[in-house]
């Protein structure tokens, strides 16, 4: 009878096989090679044209420029958020005047470009100035930082009225009913149970409509307000320096990732009770 | 040939004027505005802003295969195994996403401007170099429509479990044709709420190709709107006009949507 005496010493693991070169490998690098190229040519170009007296003389109007911008769009979006309470409570009346007249205004302000809208105020209501001169309010649509103010401020708030709408309706039914058989009154239960929820599920949107709003905010340059659009038209204008465009679209860029960093960081840290 | 593609184009643009729906036999503004401002012909500006609305509805018509082809290789190399797949085409999503319509456009128009001079310079060439407004429009949309797009794709993507993959392999089907004949059907199915969301942001997003001078529905109006200084009328109308746009395109869309769910239980 033979036994085994002796253990076979330990070995080491056959080699792995080499990684087989396929296409999508090929073409992972192609493009990465295609966007770094993209990232040192557009640095190259700023590195080789770089010119103190243009900065000195662009950058801090390119500085205000982002000033105007954020301030245009803080202001619209706080606005529009006020000026939406009414609009989705319209959207979600029994009444069906107020509804159908809610749903007509959100329907019109989505349906239609901003672009549109901001020309419609801006050069539209200056064939109606005799009449707004009589009510006085001819100052504060004479200004196009008004007029665009107001028109993102009506736009947004179409957007906002069906993002608080939809987060209301999508708290489920249950919790109205457990609210009410805990014998909690309406008003309570609303700011206490529903709207809490809601806000959850409203978080994401309302970082995208501000999103859309800093983006969309570029196209007051057209009517005269110098944003930091403008202030990059003007630049290019007087330069014809196509960096002017690469600064304004690092900018940009830096401004919505940081929000939407700064917004998933928000939604991790609020949503951190639903984790399992 | 050439004789035959004029006759060809020539019935063509017979149809089209007499379907017009503008300033046809039974078009709205000859019906509605004859002697106002929105009259046909010469005597208003009926059928300028007809034309501004046709290369409108073309745009967006002619962008959006663009946008959906780069978005769908977007999309599918945002789930590649390779890392550097993925990594380039997150950086496409959020170079696209993150840059304002208006500002890819002017990117697009005068980098191309500038691109095609420099190369035609070295060719020895130096005349003035003018890109067509529609083509910037086209591409500079398609490539936002594309960055937005691959995420719903990419969603849609997720959404569809991996059996179906595994049973497209085991019938003994190629990547390809399980790609072809098993995923795309279901995606498409849901998918196309998101992309319907998408093509009313295209819609919208043509108004801005106005600005380098595309005689689109805001540009006729706009200049409409100069020449007779009435432009609370033209630009409502350019409003109307996008909303109609807007309306006949949800319709396409629920009966699109009505049709890929054919197959389904009813519930």
């Amino acid at each position: 009878m033979s036994f085994v005496e002796t253990m076979i010493p330990p070995q080491a693991p056959p080699p792995a096989p080499p990684k087989a070169y396929t296409l999508a490998r090929f073409v992972g690098s192609v493009t990465l090679g295609i966007w770094l190229a993209l990232g040192v040519g557009i640095f190259l170009t700023v590195v080789n044209g770089w010119d103190p007296a243009k900065f000195a003389k662009y950058g801090p109007s390119f500085l205000s420029g982002l000033g105007v911008t954020l301030m245009l769009v803080a202001c619209s979006v706080v606005l529009g958020a006020i000026l939406s309470l009414p609009i989705a409570l319209g959207r979600m009346s029994k009444n069906k005047i107020w509804s159908w007249l809610a749903y007509a205004y959100v329907y019109f302000f989505r349906g239609t470009p901003l672009i549109a809208q901001l020309f419609l105020i801006y050069y539209g209501l200056g064939s109606f100035r005799p009449q707004l001169e009589s009510v006085g309010l001819w100052w504060f649509f004479r200004e196009a930082w008004n007029c665009a103010l107001f028109t993102f401020t009506l736009n947004t708030a179409a957007y906002q009225a069906e993002i608080l709408r939809g987060s209301i309706e999508s708290v489920p039914r249950g919790q109205r009913e457990g609210a009410a058989a805990l014998g909690l009154p309406e008003r309570v239960a609303f700011y206490k149970i529903i709207l809490p929820q809601a806000m959850i599920v409203a978080l994401r949107p309302y970082g995208n409509e501000i999103i859309l709003m800093i983006k969309g905010s570029a196209i007051v340059a057209i009517v005269t307000v110098f944003d930091l659009m403008g202030e990059t038209r003007r630049a290019f204008s007087r330069t014809f320096d196509y960096q002017m465009y690469v600064w304004a679209a690092i900018l940009y860029l830096l401004m919505v990732e940081l929000l939407r960093n700064i917004w998933a960081w928000l939604e991790n840290r609020l949503t951190r009770h639903l984790k399992r | 040939m050439s004789g035959l593609f004029a006759g060809f184009y020539s019935i063509l643009a017979w149809i089209g004027s007499i379907v017009d729906p503008f300033c046809g036999p039974v078009g709205v503004f000859r019906w509605l505005a004859s002697g106002t401002l929105l009259a046909c012909g010469d005597a208003g500006w009926g059928d300028e802003i007809a034309y501004g609305f046709v290369v409108t509805a073309s745009l967006a018509i002619a962008t959006l295969p663009v946008g959906l082809l780069i978005g769908f290789f977007v999309a599918l190399g945002k789930q590649s195994e390779e890392r550097t797949v993925r990594l380039a085409s997150n950086i496409y999503t959020t170079i696209f996403r993150g840059l304002p319509e208006l500002l890819t456009l002017f990117i697009v128009y005068y980098g191309l401007q500038i691109l095609v001079q420099q190369l035609l310079a070295s060719f020895g060439y130096d005349g003035p170099v003018e890109i067509n407004a529609f083509f910037a429009g086209m591409i500079a949309l398609g490539v936002v429509f594309s960055a937005y797009c691959s995420e719903v794709l990419l969603s849609a993507f997720k959404a569809i479990p991996h059996g179906q993959y595994e049973a497209g392999a085991a019938l003994g089907l190629h990547r390809g044709r399980t790609m072809r004949l098993i995923i795309v059907p279901q995606l498409v199915r849901i998918a196309l709420p998101g992309l319907g969301n998408l093509w009313m942001a295209l819609l919208k997003d043509t108004a801005l190709v106005s600005v380098v001078g595309l005689p689109d529905i805001l540009r006729q109006t706009g200049i409409a709107a100069r020449v007779t200084k009435q432009a609370f009328e033209f630009f409502g109308m350019a409003c109307i006009l996008f909303l109609v746009l807007a309306m006949v395109s949800s319709i396409i869309f629920s009966n699109l949507e009505r049709w890929t769910k054919r197959a389904e239980m009813g519930r």
